[in-house]
């Protein structure tokens, strides 16, 4: 196998050429499944025969949940990186994918909120799900927090990154939860192994916004990442350079 | 289309309250997350600006 691209992942200037080339793809793939699939969801999907119109929530519950989860799971494998390779890139990826896994967890908990309201008669219960779900979001909230509070960069590196490892277990406990525990909450929408319980016209358009929530999480995570190895390489003559063309376009 | 009518979409039968606002509240996070590192990255750039001018000027 060529690890060539893995070793270039160490060199910043290479990152910030390749991920000005995808970023406006990501973009743009975002905006168009997003708005694909909201039309769809919102005004052409069946209403389910139990839970009438309300279930239409699940367009941007589940899409939420997912990056929430596949987020933090990206994490622990940057901070991995980071600790075994020394990459100083994993922790750029770390720290500024953080905040957008929070967000993601937060819409994930108030659409939950919002959706269990008309369907249990209540916005919040302590169930292995919900209560799960929470304890994410502190995670990332703890993630953020070490990596402000700690003014060198590589103790705080190494800190965020061990964290982020230790905490993924909990990824695998959300998963299951509704599996291992008495849930209100219903099992897995998508299977792997199984065809999907719902009709396609119903989860043809989740598929759709799923997708559209990891290309938007790309291109947001890539502008991040691009101004913070921006910030951290500016003694470099190649982040002169970029920053004073940059300025130029701006006045 | 599922709906008869523009009232009946906007109704969402009796659960519109709950559709929108979860809707609603999900976008603005959405368009909070790219508006910050784009207002970053400009206030990042003119700080940049400023300071190459008060070098050039020296």
């Amino acid at each position: 196998m060529n690890w060539t691209w893995f070793h270039k992942l160490g060199s910043p200037k290479w990152f910030y050429e390749i991920s000005g080339r995808w970023l406006p793809w990501f973009a743009v793939a975002a905006v168009l499944l997003i708005g694909v699939g909201l039309v769809w969801g919102l005004a052409f999907a069946p209403p389910d025969y139990q839970q009438g119109n309300s279930f239409r929530i699940i367009y941007i519950h589940v899409p939420a949940a997912f990056l929430a989860q596949s987020c933090y799971v990206m994490l622990a494998v940057a901070g991995l990186v980071g600790l075994v390779w020394k990459m100083k890139l994993a922790d750029v990826a770390l720290q500024q994918a953080a905040p957008i896994g929070a967000w993601m967890t937060f819409i994930a908990l108030l659409t939950g909120a919002i959706w269990g309201k008309p369907t249990w008669g209540t916005w919040w219960v302590w169930d292995a799900r919900l209560t799960s779900m929470l304890i994410l979001l502190f995670l990332y909230f703890g993630v953020i927090a070490l990596g402000q509070a700690i003014s060198n960069r590589d103790s705080a590196a190494k800190a965020c990154a061990v964290l982020s490892i230790v905490g993924v277990v909990n990824i695998p406990i959300i998963k299951y939860s509704v599996d291992w525990w008495n849930s209100l909450h219903q099992p897995a929408t998508f299977k792997i192994t199984e065809k999907p319980a719902m009709p396609a016209e119903m989860w043809v358009p989740l598929l759709i916004m799923v997708l559209g929530f990891y290309c938007f999480f790309a291109a947001v995570l890539l502008m991040r990442m691009r101004l913070e190895v921006l910030k951290r390489e500016a003694r470099s003559s190649w982040v002169k350079a970029e920053v004073r063309a940059q300025v130029e376009t701006l006045s | 289309m599922s709906f008869d009518s523009f009232a009946d979409f906007i109704a969402m039968g009796t659960h519109g309250p709950y559709v929108w606002s979860a809707y609603g509240i999900s976008l603005a996070v959405l368009v909070i997350n790219v508006a910050l590192p784009v207002m970053a990255r400009r206030r990042y750039l003119q700080d940049e600006a400023r300071r190459l001018r008060r070098e050039e000027s020296k």
